[in-house]
């Protein structure tokens, strides 16, 4: 399996950033701050956080922003949670959330809040627990939980609580660890996992894991790096994550690896993407694999980082 | 796959109506097992991709698809930033978003469009042929996106969009449905959008149940069919109320029909989960009151002073304390909430039922606990009791719901006498402190069996009237004992792991519903078969051989417990003389058992030394319910941080304790972290003062998560050693918090 080939994938992270004319980049344009919050978080876990202009990432993502607090996938694009979550985070990276209007972008996400609860992503009203996660997560790095009615906000996410113990995008949705993760993400930050049946959720999370090492977000699919992360910072935050086989793991991302040129795909010898070389890589982080970062499960940030806007290191 | 794979199995059910009929093979109903996985079908751009670099043609097409692609993005972005709605530029937003269905804005640019169509109608007269000739060129727009990507968020929603407007044919929406459902089985978009099409449809749960009994013969390993059924279920149980013998009667049939899906291929996971909730709603029973400390029928021996004496500390139960309170538990067969003052009652003499505070005693589960704490105590001006009576009823009103939504409704009481002995003696003051010693030598097995049984058999004999053996827990003993008998029935033909799984839960489900039987009808619990399941199952799956150890300790827990003779084999008396100062000679030893973690606790309430060294304990949770216990040997285990010893912040009697040899500061992942109240989380306000510590060399920063276990804690024995945390830095910082600490890995420091 050999080993994690760090300097390789440094230097795919940073050829990505620079290549934006062949066709995967003109397809990912529109959600280029997802992928700058990817690329961004795996060099810091891989220490080479430096090896970017900061200044210039720092305001093209204000550039992102609009006059309505939210941030844009891209310069021009509309404003939407899914994006304005990777804006803070990228920011909080650099140490430089001082440089947003902090009571603007926390009106907007606020102001997605519905009546029962839950969150719209945007103006349109699409509902998602996935959005539930977005606003408490950019809430709380930004210390503006108390601007919305987190009591009801934890009550819908538990309205998506299924008999597997797991959690779906709606109340009756299916659970597929993706939102599991959002899900129990949520819970973790606000203080409310008491509300998670840990036995019965660990094991259908443990179950994800395959033959070969890898795991998958739903029962009898294949397995796929991306749910390394998923899967296992859902099982670290409800404490089971000594329920699957961590060695075989890492064999299965390490596996993933394109040794040549870098980055980590969903599955051996498939095309690499950041996507899933941050996963594969932060998955890493989560499974203590020697020389990177700790993460943490929650915030999906590195720990030095949740430590220093927490505990004001 | 298994052997089976490839065969078509007959299932016994037949597809007419919501009740499935039991037998009656028709050969409609035949179920073909195929390999399903992603990897069939690949619609999504990122993943599933061949990593081999293209050819030159093929470099050149997609640079040229590329520039193309680019050159229509920044044609729409302009079309959208000015407002544009004309045709053309409809059809321009619309070749975007076949080409890239997930570019949202160009969805949100097409709903500003029908807007902007809609308000421009309302302005003159509704002409409600154009308005559906509109919505009808969205949901075609829609149709061809998801033909690219059926996983697209923004296309589905963007169909749910529309058809919230009204205008729209909801039998063309199934018969779509219909075709992508069959395309992939286990789309999750597909089957929420079916969710949302059969709410607006009106289409009753009864009709969706029999979609689902279609898709499952078509193929039943289809998790997500498995799933909707089990949320329509959900829904008709509660619509129908509480008509058991209906909710009976499915339940059996659902058995059956999982059990042939589980039977027929047991290495497919779609019924596993399903099983396993059927099994759930069998023992969805009332909580009960398991025990109690004190225990119901015993006198309570209390002294105010340090000192115990030096006579029979039995038949009676000594309890010391030097604040004139003692702790009352609750320790429930669930976690519940609701637990005070209106729902639990003391009769005391020198007590107000109205001033009791109760306490869930629950490191992580605030407001809802298996154990409950409150304290009683006696006025100072009282120097002697004698057979003092208290009782304590249990739900005397309603209001104690467990976790899953029962009511306790059996009143329950315990009684117990209190006596205050006249003669006790000033406390003598500086005297040294003996340390404890976990030392083999220092343990004398325990023979002696003229102990009071009230104290060794907590057991309490709780008044549980003949309506507590109900109907239903009768029809759940057969229906499980059934399941039990199938379940062997399959592993003697095959060694699988859900076989052996399902026994090992069915005969725990069994011995859970023993407890509710009253008189138990002699059917008796086979922990050594659980046991033995559990070892098999760590063999045949060492993937998962930590879920298997955590299960098995669980069981072994409650074998060790289950009589007073099996508790008295791990008693031990320590020392050999009487300690002054401690009441803790007689010690539980749980030591090298390969226990993973606690719980069923609920006959050790009265423990107040313990011995659990030497095991593989990651989590002591369930710990918190041992309110008498002051020594604690936790050491040579596998506990990874501060934040997994946060049960302990609730033993307000822990004096000792020997936490080395563990893994705490040896990982850079706590997965204790959010389960206790932490800064991290919303919680908790983070009220500490760092600077105070940073005057005495401390940086809090590297060890505040230390600093929030051990500073409710008043220790005066800590052994730590070996840890990877320790550190001089640490040292200092557990100095300052607990000024009490006289030992300190094993030197006395004063």
């Amino acid at each position: 399996m050999g080993e994690l080939k760090t300097e390789k994938h440094v230097e795919y992270i940073l050829s990505v950033e620079k290549r934006k004319d062949d066709f995967v980049s003109v397809v990912m344009e529109h959600l280029r701050l997802n992928g700058a919050y990817w690329g961004l978080t795996t060099l810091d876990i891989l220490g080479k956080l430096e090896a970017v202009d900061q200044d210039e990432v720092v305001s093209w993502v204000m550039q992102c922003q609009h006059k309505s607090g939210g941030f844009g996938g891209n310069i021009g694009h509309d404003p939407h949670l899914l994006y304005t979550l990777s804006a803070i985070q990228v920011l909080a990276l650099f140490d430089k959330i001082e440089v947003l209007d902090i009571e603007k972008v926390s009106n907007y996400i606020a102001g997605l809040q519905n009546e029962d609860g839950s969150f719209s992503g945007d103006m349109w009203g699409e509902v998602d627990t996935r959005f539930s996660y977005i606003a408490i997560c950019s809430l709380a790095l930004l210390h503006q939980l108390d601007k919305i009615n987190v009591e009801k906000a934890v009550k819908y996410i538990l309205s998506c609580q299924n008999l597997d113990g797991g959690f779906g995008c709606t109340p009756g949705a299916e659970s597929h660890a993706g939102q599991i993760f959002c899900c129990v993400g949520a819970l973790a930050i606000t203080g409310s996992l008491h509300h998670v049946d840990e036995d019965l959720l660990g094991w259908w999370l443990c179950e994800r894991q395959v033959k070969s090492g890898g795991l998958n977000g739903r029962p009898e699919k294949l397995p796929d790096v991306c749910y390394s992360w998923w899967v296992l910072s859902s099982l670290i935050m409800i404490d089971r994550v000594h329920w699957i086989d961590k060695e075989k793991l890492v064999k299965f991302i390490l596996d993933c690896q394109d040794k040549e040129n870098g980055g980590i795909s969903d599955r051996p010898d498939d095309a690499v993407d950041v996507f899933h070389t941050y996963f594969g890589v932060a998955g890493l982080s989560l499974l203590e694999y020697p020389g990177l970062k700790a993460i943490d499960p929650a915030y999906a940030l590195p720990v030095d980082v949740i430590n220093r806007i927490f505990l004001g290191n | 796959m298994n052997q089976t794979s490839g065969t078509t199995v007959a299932i016994s059910l037949i597809t007419s109506g919501f009740i499935l009929p039991r037998k009656g093979v028709l050969s409609s109903c035949q179920i073909q097992i195929t390999e399903v996985g992603e990897g069939r079908k690949r619609y999504r751009k990122m993943h599933g991709i061949s990593r081999k670099t293209p050819s030159q043609d093929e470099q050149e097409a997609s640079d040229l698809k590329a520039a193309e692609l680019r050159d229509l993005q920044s044609q729409f972005l302009h079309l959208h930033h000015n407002k544009i709605y004309t045709k053309e530029a409809l059809e321009t937003s619309a070749k975007l978003l076949v080409v890239n269905p997930e570019h949202y804005t160009g969805w949100n640019y097409r709903k500003l469009a029908v807007q902007h169509f809609l308000d421009h109608q309302s302005e003159t007269e509704v002409d409600s042929e154009s308005i559906q000739l509109v919505l009808n060129e969205e949901l075609r727009v829609v149709e061809n996106a998801l033909k690219k990507n059926f996983k697209s968020y923004g296309a589905w929603y963007h169909r749910k969009w529309v058809l919230s407007k009204g205008h729209s044919s909801m039998d063309k929406e199934l018969r779509l449905l219909g075709k992508f459902q069959k395309l992939d089985s286990r789309n999750f978009h597909a089957w929420n959008y079916r969710r949302f099409i059969t709410m607006l449809k009106k289409i009753s749960d009864e009709e969706e149940l029999q979609y689902t009994t279609d898709m499952i013969f078509d193929n039943f390993s289809n998790y997500s069919a498995w799933h909707n059924r089990s949320v329509l279920l959900s829904h008709l149980f509660e619509k129908r109320g509480k008509g058991h013998s209906h909710k009976e009667s499915i339940l059996e049939e659902e058995f059956e029909f999982v059990r042939n899906a589980l039977f027929t291929d047991p290495d497919d996971q779609s019924g596993w989960f399903y099983h396993l909730w059927l099994l759930d709603q069998m023992v969805k029973l009332e909580p009960l009151l398991l025990s109690s400390w004190p225990p119901h029928g015993c006198c309570l021996y209390l002294s105010v002073d340090d000192y115990i004496g030096c006579g029979n500390l039995f038949p009676r139960i000594h309890f010391q304390s030097k604040d004139r309170m003692f702790p009352i538990v609750l320790y429930f067969s669930e976690a519940v909430e609701g637990v005070n003052s209106s729902t639990v009652t003391i009769e005391y003499e020198y007590y107000s039922n109205d001033d009791v505070i109760w306490r869930p005693l629950s490191a992580n589960r605030f407001g809802c606990a298996q154990a409950w704490l409150t304290y009683l105590n006696f006025p100072d001006e009282v120097h002697f009791l004698k057979d003092s009576p208290v009782k304590v009823v249990v739900a005397q009103f309603p209001g104690i719901v467990s976790t899953n939504g029962v009511s306790f409704s059996q009143t329950s009481y315990i009684e117990f006498s209190l006596c205050v002995p006249s003669h006790d003696r000033e406390h003598t003051e500086g005297q040294t402190i003996p340390r404890i010693l976990w030392k083999n030598e220092k343990f004398h097995p325990h023979i002696t069996e003229s102990h009071d049984a009230s104290l060794l058999n907590p057991l309490h004999q709780l008044k549980i009237t003949e309506e507590g053996k109900s109907k239903s827990s009768d029809w759940s003993m057969k229906t499980i004992a059934n399941e039990i008998a199938h379940c062997r029935d399959l592993l003697s033909s095959t060694n699988c792991k859900i076989g052996k799984l399902t026994l090992a839960r069915l005969l725990m489900a069994q011995s859970k519903l023993i407890s509710y039987c009253i008189p138990n009808d002699g059917v008796k619990v086979h922990y050594e078969e659980i046991l033995g399941l559990y070892h098999d199952l760590m063999e045949l799956d060492p993937v998962h051989i930590c879920y298997y150890e955590d299960e098995h300790s669980l069981v072994l827990l409650k074998q060790v417990t289950l009589s007073m003779e099996s508790i008295l084999r791990y008693c031990h008396q320590y020392g050999d003389s009487i300690s002054p100062s401690m009441d803790s000679h007689f010690c539980l030893r749980l030591n090298d058992l390969s226990l993973s973690r606690i719980g069923n606790v609920e006959r050790l309430l009265w423990i107040q030394m313990l011995d659990l060294s030497h095991n593989k304990i990651r989590s002591i949770e369930g710990l918190e319910a041992l309110q008498l216990l002051s020594c604690l040997n936790l050491s040579n285990n596998k506990i990874c941080s501060f934040a997994a010893l946060d049960p302990l912040r609730m033993l307000k009697s822990l004096k000792v304790l020997d936490i080395s040899y563990n893994e705490i500061g040896a990982h850079s992942v706590d997965t204790r972290r959010y389960l206790c109240s932490f800064p991290m989380t919303h919680a908790v306000k983070n009220d500490w003062n760092f600077e105070e510590f940073a005057n005495v060399g401390v940086d809090l920063t590297n060890h505040w998560d230390a600093f929030f276990i051990f500073r409710g804690l008043n220790l005066i024995q800590l052994d730590i050693l070996g840890n990877a945390v320790v550190s001089d830095q640490l040292k200092q910082l557990l100095f300052k918090l607990m000024p009490s600490l006289n030992w300190f890995d094993g030197e006395n420091r004063n």
